[in-house]
């Protein structure tokens, strides 16, 4: 067996260091710029609010620059419900997203393989909610959900429901509003790593003992991680800060508000800008904090 | 079927009137085969003939339309692959990309519960040499380690029957001849059964014990290499294996040990035994290497035919040997095959020549006539490179 010779003949060749042109910095510089402007500098400035204090017996909504840190224990203090709430709903929306979207990504992407026109028309269907308003949409769900719907109606006489149970105002309706609104954002991802999946894998897993369920697990799972990471991040991300579905005139109540409409209202309503601030720099914090622990866990750094 | 343990020694396969049909075509028709248990059988054809899907259907990767197939005895046509005692060398390889070397290795064995399996791999590994390599994932492997786990990964299992499509494709012609070799030496220490399906006539003949050839989803022919080289049947396989010289022209006497033929108003022997038809009119063969060249026309003799005189139309040397064109009247191109026994072409382009072979080398085909080509040449490259040179001239002599 001569193979030896062959075994060393591996090795990468170097690669050249790359040389230096200035071409790529201009090229770069635009985006850059818009980064700096319209990204860094509201940080910034978003930081600075958060740390300010009232005017002294000034107008409501006048503040000056100061460093009052106790901003943030007292958000932490009054509203740490609200951000276990946003996440645990957000969660909930992504954990139920991925189930709902991977079965029909997966019929999408492997299944409908020899229809292409199967393909397209489905893929249609998943976008085409998009072309009605988010916000009409949500409205049209309070509609279907409330006390006097058919659904509601059905679930009462079936006892399902008690008879004076409510559908929209509860964590049940956030979460189920969530989940409807954040499935395109799940299925597409999923969709286009799926749609790439060699099923000559599936075959060789078959071929090596490994019944249906076992190649899913082991070879398909696995291939269709990075779609997973990312559908899950384009749910989770958006569905913590959100703050139409949990709000009271969405399907919400106020026993469901989460972290975003309560930023909305200290922005919006009680004009208290330290306080919104300090509450968006926290949940950035720990959304970042959430996602990194995430994707590390999930081995997929160089996937994505 | 025992797929809990290691097969103890290969195990027969048997396909039983199998036949497979898509949407549109027939990719395999009424098929019958059986390959006898620590056998290195091939099945040899060109592309769509019906080889692969012969080999998904044996690894259950598709199933009949009609037949039975048969491992050791037991009916498995309606096992589920996974449940077959059967492994791939899949043609793309197939290894998991996610997964390392060493992972894709065991994993049969570990679907299986099989105690070990990480010592088990790197004995694998070890065999194709290319353990050190165990912890790369196999995007990180050139394509000819690729190839070496996809096989250490199929072998390590010990299945009864191991199946290879067209595993060493993609290898370079060195790595290629030490992987035929590796793998005969694996099929032969280890006894299993292999079936490997290729396009490539030489691996078939220098790997296999029996090759198939097969051609529109039937077997054409099924032998010993040298016995499918020495009296193909059919046209087909004629020039599917190696090249041939065919004439066709009408039986003038088929009484005595040999048929006589007519070709072209030469008598053309062939022994009876060698000769499927008797009658009527035939195809005869003959191969190229089994012709001698003559400058001047031979002395009759009994036992010798003689075809000739002819032009010398193509001289090309290729090492070895040269191969000469010669355009007999009324005949067409023969091609002649001659060992260089000494320097530069024995005779020039253009010259006249004669062409002689011992009766026993010939052989006659079972084709119908109408269906069998005059002369067919062979697709390999060099004759086809041969014509065109000599279409090119006889253009440009023209003009």
């Amino acid at each position: 067996m001569a193979f030896a010779a062959f075994g060393t003949s591996t090795a990468a060749t170097e690669q050249a260091p790359r040389r230096r042109s200035p071409v790529a910095i201009i090229l770069l510089l635009p985006g850059l710029a818009y980064l700096a402007l319209f990204f860094l500098a509201p940080l910034v400035s978003l930081v600075i609010t958060s740390l300010q204090a009232p005017v002294e017996f000034g107008d409501v909504g006048q503040y000056q620059a100061a460093f009052q840190i106790e901003n943030y224990a007292k958000v932490i203090q009054d509203y740490w419900p609200h951000f276990l709430r946003a996440f645990g709903y957000a969660i909930a929306a992504t954990f139920f997203a991925l189930i709902i979207s991977y079965p029909l990504a997966y019929f999408i992407g492997v299944k409908a393989r020899p229809w292409p026109l199967l393909q397209a028309v489905m893929l249609t269907l998943v976008i085409a909610p998009f072309f009605i308003s988010f916000l009409l949409r949500t409205l049209a769900w309070k509609q279907l959900l409330s006390d006097d719907s058919a659904i509601a109606t059905l679930l009462k006489n079936l006892t399902i429901l008690p008879a004076d149970g409510h559908i929209t105002g509860t964590a049940f309706s956030v979460i189920f509003g969530l989940t409807y609104n954040f499935i395109p954002f799940m299925t597409l991802p999923i969709y286009t790593t799926l749609e790439r999946l060699d099923t000559r894998y599936l075959e060789a897993g078959s071929d090596l003992y490994a019944s249906p369920a076992t190649t899913f697990w082991r070879v398909t799972l696995p291939l269709s991680m990075p779609g997973i990471v990312s559908g899950t991040l384009l749910t989770f991300i958006p569905a913590s800060g959100d703050f139409i579905n949990a709000s009271a005139s969405f399907l919400g109540s106020a026993q469901t508000q989460m972290v975003g409409n309560v930023i909305e209202a200290q922005f919006l309503n009680l004009l208290n800008y330290p306080l919104a601030s300090a509450l968006s720099v926290i949940l950035m914090g720990l959304i970042l904090l959430i996602v990194g622990v995430y994707v590390r866990r999930s081995g997929t750094e160089d996937l994505l | 079927m025992a797929i809990g343990g290691f097969a103890e020694a290969g195990a027969d396969l048997e396909l039983v009137g199998i036949s497979k049909r898509f949407p549109g075509f027939t990719a395999i028709d009424d098929l019958d085969l059986t390959i006898p248990a620590g056998s290195f059988f091939a099945l040899l054809g060109p592309s769509g003939c019906g080889k692969t899907t012969t080999l998904r259907l044996v690894a259950g990767l598709e199933t009949p339309t009609v037949g039975r197939i048969l491992i050791g005895g037991k009916d498995v046509t309606d096992v589920k692959s996974f449940k077959r005692p059967v492994n791939t060398v899949f043609q793309s390889y197939a290894l998991f990309p996610h997964m390392t070397v060493l992972e894709n290795v065991a994993f049969g064995l570990r679907r299986r519960g099989i105690a070990d399996p990480v010592g088990k791999a790197h004995e694998a590994l070890r065999l194709v040499e290319l353990d050190h390599l165990a912890a790369r994932k196999p995007q990180q492997l050139s394509g000819g380690q690729q190839q070496r786990v996809a096989l250490a990964r199929a072998v390590v299992n010990r299945p009864a029957l191991l199946l290879l499509d067209e595993p060493l494709g993609a290898l370079d012609l060195k790595l290629r001849r030490q992987m035929q070799l590796e793998l005969k030496s694996i099929q032969s220490e280890v006894g299993l059964t292999f079936l490997h399906v290729t396009h490539d006539q030489e691996e078939a003949m220098t790997m296999a014990d029996t090759v198939a050839v097969m051609n529109h989803g039937r077997i054409e022919q099924m032998g010993a290499p040298e016995e499918l080289y020495e009296l193909p049947k059919t046209a087909f396989v004629a020039n599917f294996l190696g090249q041939s010289n065919l004439f066709t022209g009408p039986v003038t006497n088929s009484g005595g040990s040999s048929i006589v033929v007519d070709i072209a108003g030469v008598a053309v022997e062939v022994p009876r035994e060698r000769a499927q038809r008797h009658a009527g009119t035939v195809t005869i063969g003959v191969r190229p290497e089994k012709l001698m060249l003559h400058t001047s026309a031979p002395a009759a003799k009994a036992g010798t035919n003689v075809l000739g005189p002819g032009r010398v139309t193509d001289v090309s040397f290729s090492g070895v040997s040269t191969q000469y064109q010669i355009a007999v009247l009324g005949i067409g191109l023969v091609t002649v095959f001659a060992q260089n026994m000494v320097f530069g072409p024995v005779v020039n382009l253009g010259a006249e020549a004669w062409v002689a072979w011992s009766v026993e080398h010939g052989f006659g085909l079972a084709d119908e006539p109408e269906h069998a080509p005059k002369f067919s040449p062979d697709t390999d490259t060099a004759t086809i490179a041969a014509q065109t040179r000599h279409e090119l001239l006889a253009e440009i002599e023209e003009s």
